[in-house]
């Protein structure tokens, strides 16, 4: 048989397209529920580590329904979206969509990007969880970020990515990188300045941690990530803030209410022993 | 080769014991220096590496030693390129169901296994000529030296430049730090890994003259 003739090549490039075709998808059908569990699992793991809670990832299915407490779904706006659960948000689809125009024609899903919220109980206290995504220098990078109750000062963080570079880019998902999170805070006086990764270190800046050396791209990616996710959720804070405020309001006045009460009657009390 | 040729006769031996030192494909060949370059900021991830490259490299040259008869010349490396990169994605998904943790340390090697100048080297200078028994033999030599300049290399720029061999700090344990010592940043940016390859390839051609060019 003559390898060299032209048929015989073709037919060998499509005999040869199709087997390894087989084989491939073959395989990605077999393994795919084991593979989707693992990222699944994995998730949850992180979700955990966010607020400071380190599990195997076998224990992170039994451990997650214990400290995470509710998964919502935000709009544009702040407002909860109910019926959905934020651990099924695809947020690498979601970081693509840009806030259409007010159609009121277009469902709201459809039209804002969701973003996710995770609301966590740690030790009596209450966390929020706010998941992350951006771009490295390789491909993407994501993480995990929880605030404490007052929405303003870091918790914990937890970064992990695709593909960025062994030794420097990669170190994002080392705790070297991620302790010095904690503590950090994102406004200033009220305005939301985010948290910047400093090339050169953050010499005990508030608002700042210390960059990789070798990894400024991805350090750079950080910082984006950071002031663009978080930025999406400031209605949502304002929304929390002005509850609060509205609360600590009718707290105080409930307070004055009593103690003019206790007055009265200790008044009243006063004049009948007069 | 002859019927009655031992499995492992002296000849087979000089297969897997050449790529060490005199025929390596790292220091020699000069073959497979991007990989070296990119994954030895670590030592574990430059195991990794050795590892996958091994598996792949072995049994791609079986597979193509047992094709090469069927094989048109003329779409060869096409040939060779896709059994390549069928047996990477092969080995990524099953790790990825299975050893989770190991995949994720592999992830970022893939496409550089299938762009391994080595792995494609050798297809096509032993795969293409030679029977499966000598080919495999062949694959674990070469991924043999492959992989000790890789380890070699990771382990200088990981000791010197972070202070940890395999993620274990032990400049640290023996107290070094104390005595004003510093990590050596720069061994952790690439240019490092090509001086130190380029350090094995000196020491290599003292201790064999064979390997230095007559001038």
């Amino acid at each position: 048989m003559d390898v060299n003739k032209n048929s015989y090549t073709f037919g060998f490039a499509a005999i040869m397209v199709i087997v390894v075709a087989v084989i491939l998808s073959g395989t990605s059908i077999i393994l795919k529920d084991a593979q989707y569990s693992n990222v699944e699992l994995e998730k949850k793991q992180n979700i955990l580590r966010s607020v400071g809670v380190n599990v195997n990832r076998d224990q992170a299915a039994i451990e997650y329904p214990v400290y995470i407490k509710e998964e919502l779904v935000l709009n544009h706006l702040g407002e909860i979206i109910n019926n959905l659960s934020a651990f099924d948000v695809d947020l690498s689809k979601e970081v693509k969509k840009s806030i259409v125009e007010d159609d009121e024609n277009i469902p709201l899903e459809e039209r804002t990007s969701l973003l996710p919220l995770y609301i966590s109980e740690v030790e009596g206290e209450t966390k929020y969880i706010i998941p992350l995504r951006g771009k490295g220098l390789w491909g993407p990078i994501w993480g995990f970020i929880s605030f404490n109750a007052d929405l303003n000062t870091v918790f914990a963080a937890v970064f992990d990515h695709k593909a960025e570079t062994p030794g420097l880019g990669a170190e994002i998902n080392t705790s070297l990188f991620q302790d010095v999170f904690q503590g950090k805070t994102i406004f200033e006086k009220g305005e939301f300045v985010s948290i910047f990764v400093q090339k050169g270190g953050s010499n005990g800046d508030i608002h700042k941690v210390d960059g990789i050396s070798g990894g400024t791209i991805t350090s750079d990616g950080v910082t984006d990530m950071l002031n663009e996710r978080l930025k999406r959720y400031l209605p949502y804070f304002r929304l929390m803030e002005d509850n609060k405020e509205e609360k600590e309001v009718s707290a105080a006045m409930q307070a004055v209410n009593i103690d003019e009460k206790r007055d009265t009657i200790s008044n009243i009390g006063k004049r009948i022993v007069d | 080769m002859s019927k009655k040729e031992a499995l492992f006769s002296k000849k087979n031996k000089k297969l897997i014991t050449d790529p060490l030192d005199s025929d390596n494909p790292v220091t020699v060949q000069v073959l497979g220096i991007c990989s070296a370059l990119a994954i030895t900021v670590q030592l574990k991830p430059a195991i990794v590496m050795a590892i996958s490259v091994l598996v792949v490299l072995s049994v791609a040259n079986v597979v193509i030693s047992l094709m090469r008869k069927l094989i048109p010349s003329r779409i060869r490396i096409i040939v060779q390129l896709v059994v390549i990169a069928t047996l990477v994605i092969l080995v990524d998904q099953i790790l990825k169901a299975y050893v989770y943790d190991v995949s994720k340390e592999l992830s970022v090697f893939v496409g550089l296994i299938i762009t391994n100048c080595i792995i494609m080297g050798r297809l096509e200078a032993f795969g293409m000529a030679n029977g499966p028994w000598k080919s495999f033999l062949d694959g674990l030599g070469n991924s043999f030296g492959y992989a000790w300049i890789l380890i070699a290399v990771a382990f200088f720029r990981e000791l010197l430049g972070s202070g940890t061999l395999y993620g274990y700090p032990v400049l640290e344990e023996i107290g070094l730090y104390n005595l004003g010592y510093e990590n050596n940043g720069m061994m952790i940016l690439p240019p490092m890994a090509l001086i130190t390859v380029g350090i094995i390839i000196w020491i290599q051609r003292v201790k064999n003259k064979d390997l230095v060019e007559s001038k």
